[in-house]
């Protein structure tokens, strides 16, 4: 067990500097000369006082108290936690595309250009998209991008469409964006195999529906086999299909959203491109569309003019406007743009057929220790119930925690909400079977540790820096900065 | 496909892999996407190339542009050419931050997880807010998320917004504004900053907000002390946009009566990066705690009592709260926040204020010897930071002024007049620590053979 780690505050001498800044080659005002004192700082910022090595070691600290994909296996569902390629993080940080400037003269940075005029073919090309807008930082910002393209299309054609329908097994943020984007969410279960219950979507479809949100592969890791079927019925009824890419990384070159009849998509550039999840962020969440949505998308989009150089395209006037400053998070879009270069179109489509062999690989061999509310083939992601733990006591959260004992990243668990004690599985393309099978031997070995002794789970983790946190007291009592200070 | 660096499968795993589940083919795994929506032929897009090809490819689209380590930067207007202390990148490069998600599992991620606590900490003492988050996209989506918050907590419709404000920023209130089903009010401005007894106007009983910014879009401080009173007589929320850096010397929102104050970190060692992943920030007043969207980290104790962090308070949450969210946000900039929280612990509390001084003496360096070129004049009076506005004598094409300077080696100025016909043939000039008297002297003698 590691003592407590000090933060960067409680590590300050006063006199101590980590800075080097040049010396004041023009003339020395002083501040107040320029700026009236009532608008200065009377009190100093109080930041910590340390040297460069403290500011290294505090950090490399906390690193070692992290675990990232190149820690170990990090099978978290819907996340696609596959391997970050060192070529991606080292161009994002050449100093031309890492210090440029989008007010720039367009001439001035052409490669850029090129680059997001490139990607947004790609990506159009392997959604069955028309056009692409690399703007939305997020998968989560993208969705909400979305939902204002299928508003200003509902409300270019005169009608008022309020209402979104999402099923029962939806990431959190679906409805979330759909509020946030003005609609009321509708709620349609599933049916038995897991699947969109084609009853209910036809009970649920009118003449106000704007859209249906779907992931497909769902978030059960299942194919939507009926999705041209659900299509039609959206369609007949005048709304559009928004399809959520967080698991795009299963069908890269084998399906198109745009061929299932999906209207608008987004892609989670973290999660299927491999840029990192940078501990939560940066991510890009592009938004591409069919044809009937080009107008509305958001200002500028790249071109590429008659006479071969690349710009910027303001002339959108249906445009929903912005949304995000600049030109989204550019280092991210290089990162995912190097990843498609590095396997093509016939190594993408591989990179699915792998992250679905080690699904369904998985999903065989631990179907016997748990039960599976799914069967038949999955996609690139399963999820099991861990509800017969639960006669020795033990809940799915335990199993995670012991996992963690034995250095690996748990599954996604308690999501999708509509099974219990959920655990959702997906190693990703880049794992060796070796890794599968020494994850699935901890697995079952947890199992067998729930019937023989739970209390070892119970109390799991038993070798982190901490043990399990007092998550309630964190809520009720919230303590959100150290204070120094103030 | 032949074999790839990144897929560890064997021919004799995949036999083996398909006899444990028992088919006979990858492609039996896909039986169940009907035939007719199989994509059947090879993706019209970027081909492969190795690993030698795609570094000079990728080398070669980054040299066709103008960096600002061949160029001296002129140019601001939210995104800014400072020093990049080297040990953040260094820090920022540690696999097991940017290799890792969300920190959902607190035992292995205390590192990220107390990480964020401290970045909470850190733009709680420069802002002078109670409490704040754990970064949001940028710090024009920010303003955008206050102006929500606020409509949902004072339960009004209407914000008002100075029109000194970054026009992105605005242009993105805008479109978030329409899907919230709010009405945006635009108030003008007075010698660059915004025109008080119009603001005073503008704000109303049903006002949920007032947006502002400061250094403004222009550069020019805004009299927070003046405008602070005019808000909060109607009970609604002041919502200040702040230049993080400008905090070593400028008074703390909180300080000043802010209800919200956001921003961008990107002065805080984070690349330019053609506007992203830069990093906002979020800090509100302690009644607005509960309201604040994104992540939140806080402290806690293990089962040995141990301090120890964890995300909290995610009642606020979409993954919880679903559509009756304050926010759909759900991944953020986490690593980019990372990279601001290394920058202010090697400024500590001296660099940030000498780093800031920095650019209040060389900017008003470049002002002066830019006033005294023939015909260019310094239009507004309003005090500043590190950015001004000059106006070039009538006729002058700022387009061409700029190709002209970047032939010379210099990333010329804002072009004002794109986003303010009122203001054209005006220019916005952004002077950093980085310049010398040298660059600054040069690009006043550029400039002036230029007109």
């Amino acid at each position: 067990m590691k003592p407590e780690k000090a933060l960067i505050f409680e590590m300050s001498r006063p006199g101590r500097v980590a800075y080097s800044l040049p010396e004041c080659d023009v003339t020395e005002i002083e501040t107040s000369s320029a700026i009236p004192e009532a608008m200065l700082r009377r009190k100093p910022a109080e930041l910590p006082e340390v040297c460069e090595v403290d500011v290294i070691r505090h950090y490399t600290e906390l690193s070692r108290r992290n675990f990232g994909i190149d820690n170990g296996f990090y099978p978290l569902g819907s996340c696609t936690m596959k391997y970050n390629p060192k070529i991606n993080e080292d161009v994002a940080r050449f100093a031309g595309f890492a210090k440029i400037h989008p007010y720039q003269p367009e001439e001035s940075i052409q490669g850029a250009l090129e680059l997001l005029y490139t990607l947004q073919n790609d990506l159009a090309a392997l959604t069955g998209m028309e056009q692409v807008t690399l703007q939305p930082a997020a998968g989560a910002h993208g969705e909400w991008t979305g939902l204002m393209l299928i508003r200003a299309y509902h409300e270019s054609r005169g009608e008022t469409r309020t209402k979104v329908i999402v099923p029962d097994t939806s990431h959190g943020t679906n409805p979330a964006s759909a509020t946030v984007a003005g609609f009321e969410t509708v709620t349609v279960p599933s049916d038995a195999e897991g699947m969109v219950d084609l009853e209910a979507l036809r009970a649920a479809v009118g003449s106000d529906t704007a859209a249906l949100m779907l992931t497909n592969p769902n978030t059960l890791g299942l194919f939507e086999k009926r999705i041209v079927e659900i299509a039609e019925i959206v369609h007949d009824a005048g709304g559009l299909l928004y399809y959520d890419g967080a698991n795009s990384n299963a069908i890269m070159g084998i399906a198109r959203p745009g061929d299932m009849g999906f209207d608008v998509v987004h892609l989670n550039l973290h999660k299927t491109m491999s840029t990192p999840h940078g501990g939560g962020g940066p991510g890009a969440g592009p938004v591409g569309v069919k044809r009937e949505l080009v107008p509305f998308l958001p200002r500028p989009t790249v071109i590429r003019r008659e006479d071969g150089r690349y710009g910027w395209d303001w002339d959108r006037p249906r445009s929903i406007g912005r949304v995000k400053a600049y030109s989204g998070n550019f280092g991210i879009l290089v990162r995912a743009y190097a990843y498609i270069r590095t396997y093509g179109p016939e190594g993408l489509r591989r990179v699915s057929e792998l992250a679905v062999l080690n699904a369904n690989y998985m999903r065989s061999r631990l179907s016997p220790y748990f039960d599976v509310p799914y069967p038949g083939v999955c996609k690139h992601e399963f999820v099991l119930s861990g509800k017969r733990l639960k006669e020795h006591g033990v809940r799915t959260l335990d199993a995670a925690k012991r996992l963690l004992d034995f250095g690996y990243h748990p599954p996604t668990i308690y999501f999708p909400l509509n099974v219990e004690e959920c655990l959702m599985i997906e190693p990703t393309e880049t794992e060796s079977k070796e890794t599968l099978d020494a994850f699935i031997e901890t697995m079952i070995r947890i199992v067998r540790e729930a019937e023989t002794d739970p209390q070892l789970v119970l109390n799991a983790p038993h070798t982190t820096a901490v043990k399990r946190l007092d998550e309630a007291t964190a809520a009720r009592k919230p303590v959100l900065n150290c204070s120094c200070g103030v | 496909m032949s074999k790839h660096r990144y897929l560890p499968m064997t021919e004799q795993d995949e036999a083996e892999m398909l006899k444990t589940i028992g088919v006979g083919s990858v492609q039996e795994l896909f039986a169940d996407i009907p035939p007719s929506i199989r994509y059947s032929g090879v993706l019209p897009i970027s081909g492969r190339l190795d690993e030698s090809a795609l570094l000079k490819h990728l080398r070669g689209l980054a040299d066709r542009n103008a960096d600002f380590e061949r160029h001296a930067c002129f140019l601001g207007a939210g995104l800014y050419d400072h020093h990049l202390p080297v040990v953040v990148n260094h820090v920022i490069s540690r696999s097991e931050f940017y290799t890792a998600y969300t920190p959902y599992q607190p035992e292995i991620s205390q590192g990220e997880l107390q990480a964020i606590f401290e970045f909470q900490s850190y733009i709680c003492e420069l802002t002078g807010m109670k409490v704040a988050n754990a970064s949001m996209y940028d710090g024009a989506t920010a303003l955008a998320e206050a102006a929500a918050l606020a409509s949902g907590a004072t339960k009004r419709k209407r914000v008002v917004v100075s029109r000194a404000v970054h026009p992105e920023a605005r242009e993105i209130l805008m479109t978030s504004a329409r899907g919230l089903g709010l009405q945006v009010v635009e108030v003008g401005c007075r010698d660059g900053v915004t025109d008080l007894a119009r603001l005073a106007e503008a704000v109303d009983d049903d006002t949920a907000a007032v947006l502002v910014q400061t250094p403004n879009f222009f550069g020019g401080l805004e009299d927070i002390r003046a405008i602070e009173p005019l808000v909060h007589a109607r009970q609604s929320l002041l919502v200040m946009s702040v230049n993080p850096m400008s905090l070593g010397l400028l008074e703390a929102p909180g300080e000043l009566g802010a209800d919200i104050a956001v921003g961008d970190a990107q002065p805080l060692g984070i690349p330019a990066s053609l506007g992203g992943p830069t990093c906002g920030f979020f800090a509100v007043s302690e009644p607005l705690m509960r309201r604040i969207p994104g992540r939140i980290v806080g402290q806690t104790t293990d089962r040995d009592g141990k301090r120890g962090f964890v995300l909290t308070l995610q009642a606020r949450e979409q993954h919880i709260r679903r559509e009756k969210a304050t926010s759909n946000i759900c991944s953020n900039q986490a690593l980019m926040a990372l990279s601001a929280s290394v920058y202010l612990s090697v400024m500590g509390k001296a660099g940030l204020i000498e780093v800031a001084r920095l650019n209040v003496r060389k900017s008003h360096y470049a002002a002066g010897r830019l006033a005294s070129v023939p015909g260019v004049t310094l239009p507004f009076g309003a005090p500043f930071f590190n950015e001004f506005v000059v106006k070039l004598p009538a006729g002058t094409d700022v387009t061409a002024l700029n190709a002209k300077l970047l032939q010379a080696g210099f990333i010329g100025g804002y072009d004002l007049g794109s986003a303010y016909p009122e203001l054209e043939g005006h220019v916005l000039l952004a002077v950093t620590e980085r310049r010398t008297k040298d660059e600054i002297d040069g690009f006043v003698r550029e400039t002036e053979a230029c007109l």
